[in-house]
């Protein structure tokens, strides 16, 4: 029997239209499974945020497919796309992209209080023990404007993870980071792929980072060439 | 708390002042309206009941509402005969058959009838002239047409019959003329007959017209003065159902032939005047609520923009558009129910105040100070269209909010 691939990209195209169409992405193929992390390396401009958009729907292909956790996700209504990227996928900029207004254990609960599966006193034990697991047990009523950078991108993650997705995609989450956090950070990610039995897809431009995953993608001008 | 009205609060409460002054704006519309309703549907009210009460509902003329067919009509209907000059024919013998009309009216359930003369005439006191309307009444019927009697400040309908030749005058007659009751003076019709009449009334009824235009006498003496003896010219009905006043007329009318008036025609004028006040209220308000929804458009435009990275955080988080939309149409509907809680407070306070003035108004009607109606309609309805206009003022910015591609913002960072 086999395992069904958590994420897949079947000839993925994605090309801007206009009077010079510009290629961002350009037949990429490859699959991530669970319990793996993969991480995305290549020059600045090599279209590496580009692919990540495109697997994290938050942008439409040109051509090929996407499949998650066995099924293709191009024909989904907007809607249905949302609530895959609300239940299966958690997604972590480069730069924290934290809501001000909300303390770090709401900005942590506002995917799962989205989502509504759970009953808040569930929701809020969740988030802590999230919290707790990447060290911010004493943080979890500070505002994102009172954290260190490296204190806001854990807290980044913690909210990617919140409604345990099976699928976690980063673009570049250690770009701001000094390199023991951008460690601290890594490691965190090894742990979500070999513990919590997660796929992973990490951009990165550090190749002593990119050597800590199971596998490397590596691109140029938009192709993805395994190594 | 939801989720969408937490997100909402966090954006207006990042944004106070702005807020604060959409708010405010909403508040001044509602406020505005409501006083402004308050007095001029209080007037109208005012103005309205006391037409209907001290005035007939119905009143039957002896005149014709279109000239009388001429026979080159009548024998060349389709042909190109046009007749010019006609007037509508004058009864010099008031209304024909009237007592066989009076008697047919009387058979009808839901009404009562009085027979009436009515005509000009000038009173002479002294020196002074004034030229009243003389209505001859038979005190017995008009008591079941109208409420005069309450209206009499001075006198009473009856003492008509006992005064040799009595009469009823309007406050504003009796004034302008300088007269009170026991004082003697000539009236004086047209026909040139002169009587000699003894003040035994004075009525106040409020209705400026009434009281400062007209006089009642025996509807006897009427008839002798202006020469027209046994005629009457005015049939006065009134119904048990008001609102049946100008369907009910539109049948007589037909029936018998004559120009019968609702008392809506009879206030035709002032009518027509409320419809304008009217129009002037629903713009000035509406003005006020356009200002105040440009606010809310501003201020969740400015949100919008200011918090395009919090909505692109959120679509990549798994928002939908319409939970976007949602936050935003929140901030309107916050802004509009806020505004309208506050535009209550102001309402309530215009209208107390306004209570509060006491002075002479003599229009339509006379009174001391405004005639003010309250009613919960007013806030209900002042509060939801100043919620729905706020809803809409957000609607379009939420639209924008909802289509922003979160790749196009994180891209631009
Ligand atoms: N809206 C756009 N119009 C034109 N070209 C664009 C647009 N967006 C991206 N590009 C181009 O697409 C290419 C891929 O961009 P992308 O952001 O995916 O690269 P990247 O590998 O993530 O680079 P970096 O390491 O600097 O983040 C770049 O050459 C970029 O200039
Ligand atoms: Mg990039």
């Amino acid at each position: 029997m086999t395992e069904t691939l958590a994420l897949e990209a079947r000839a993925l195209t994605r090309v801007l239209p206009g009077p010079v169409p510009v290629t961002l992405v350009e037949n990429a193929t490859f699959a991530v499974r669970r319990g793996e992390m993969v991480a995305v390396t290549g020059p600045s401009g090599s279209g590496k945020s580009s692919l990540l958009y495109l697997l994290g729907l938050l942008d439409a292909p040109s051509a090929g497919q996407i499949w998650i956790e066995g099924s293709d996700v191009g024909g989904l209504s907007s809607d249905a796309q949302a609530r895959l990227r609300l239940g299966r996928l958690g997604f972590v900029f480069q730069f924290h992209f934290l809501l001000e207004e909300f303390d770090v254990l709401a900005n942590v609960m506002l995917p799962m209080r989205k989502l509504g599966r759970h009953r808040p006193a569930e929701m809020r034990a969740r988030a802590e023990a999230i919290l707790a697991d990447f060290g911010l047990a004493d943080q979890m009523r500070k505002y994102p404007g009172q954290l260190s950078g490296g204190q806001r991108q854990r807290v980044a993650v913690a909210r990617a993870l919140a409604n345990d997705p099976a699928i976690v995609l980063a673009d570049e989450p250690t770009g701001n980071l000094d390199s023991q956090n951008a460690h601290a950070m890594f490691d965190i990610f090894t742990r979500l792929a070999h513990e919590q039995n997660r796929a992973l897809v990490v951009v990165t431009h550090e190749h002593d980072l990119a050597a800590l995953a199971d596998r490397r993608l590596q691109m140029s001008d938009g192709r993805v060439a395994t190594t | 708390m939801p989720l969408e009205l937490d997100i909402a609060l966090s954006h207006l409460l990042r944004r106070r002042r702005q807020t604060a002054i959409s708010v405010l704006g909403v508040a001044l519309g509602v406020g505005f309206f409501i006083g402004i309703a308050s007095m001029m549907q209080g007037f109208q009210r005012y103005f309205i009941e006391k037409v209907i009460d001290v005035q007939p509902h119905i009143i039957v003329k002896d005149e014709f509402r279109a000239p009388a067919l001429q026979p080159a009509l009548l024998a060349y209907g389709e042909g190109a005969v046009e007749v010019f000059g006609l007037k509508p024919r004058d009864e010099v013998r008031g209304i024909r058959g009237g007592r066989a009309i009076l008697a047919s009216l009387r058979e009808m359930p839901g009404l009562r009838v009085a027979p009436t003369h009515t005509a000009q005439a000038l009173l002479r006191y002294g020196v002074k002239d004034v030229s009243v309307t003389v209505n001859g009444i038979e005190p017995a019927l008009e008591r079941r047409v109208t409420n005069l009697e309450k209206a009499l400040i001075r006198g009473a309908l009856d003492d008509l019959y006992t005064a040799g030749n009595g009469v009823i005058l309007g406050i504003g007659v009796a004034q302008k003329a300088g007269v009170t009751v026991g004082d003697t003076l000539s009236v004086i019709s047209p026909q040139g007959v002169v009587l000699k009449m003894k003040v035994v009334g004075i009525f106040s009824s409020g209705i400026v017209s009434m009281d400062n235009f007209e006089a009642y006498v025996l509807l006897k003496k009427a008839q002798i003065l202006h020469n027209q003896p046994n005629v009457i010219n005015r049939i006065r009905i009134r119904l048990d159902d008001i609102e049946q006043a100008e369907t009910f007329a539109r049948r007589l009318e037909s029936r018998f032939g004559y120009r019968t008036e609702s008392w809506q025609e009879a206030s035709r004028n002032v009518l027509g005047i409320f419809v304008i006040q009217n129009g002037i209220m629903y713009s000035t308000v509406g003005a006020i609520l356009i200002v105040a929804c440009f606010g809310i458009f501003n201020v969740i435009s400015t949100v919008v923009f200011e918090k395009a990275r919090d909505i692109a955080i959120l679509k990549s988080m798994g928002f939908a558009e319409a939970d976007i939309r949602r936050v935003f149409i929140i901030e309107g509907l916050i802004a509009g129910l806020v505004g309208s809680v506050f535009g209550w407070l102001l309402g309530y306070a215009i209208v107390e105040f306004l209570a509060s003035l006491r002075f002479p108004i003599e229009g339509f009607v006379r009174g001391e100070g405004f005639f003010l109606y309250r009613t919960s309609w007013h806030y209900a309805i002042g509060a939801a269209v100043a919620t729905a206009s706020a809803v809409f003022a957000a609607w379009l910015p939420a639209r924008r909010a909802a289509r922003l591609n979160p790749v196009d913002i994180v891209r631009g960072l």
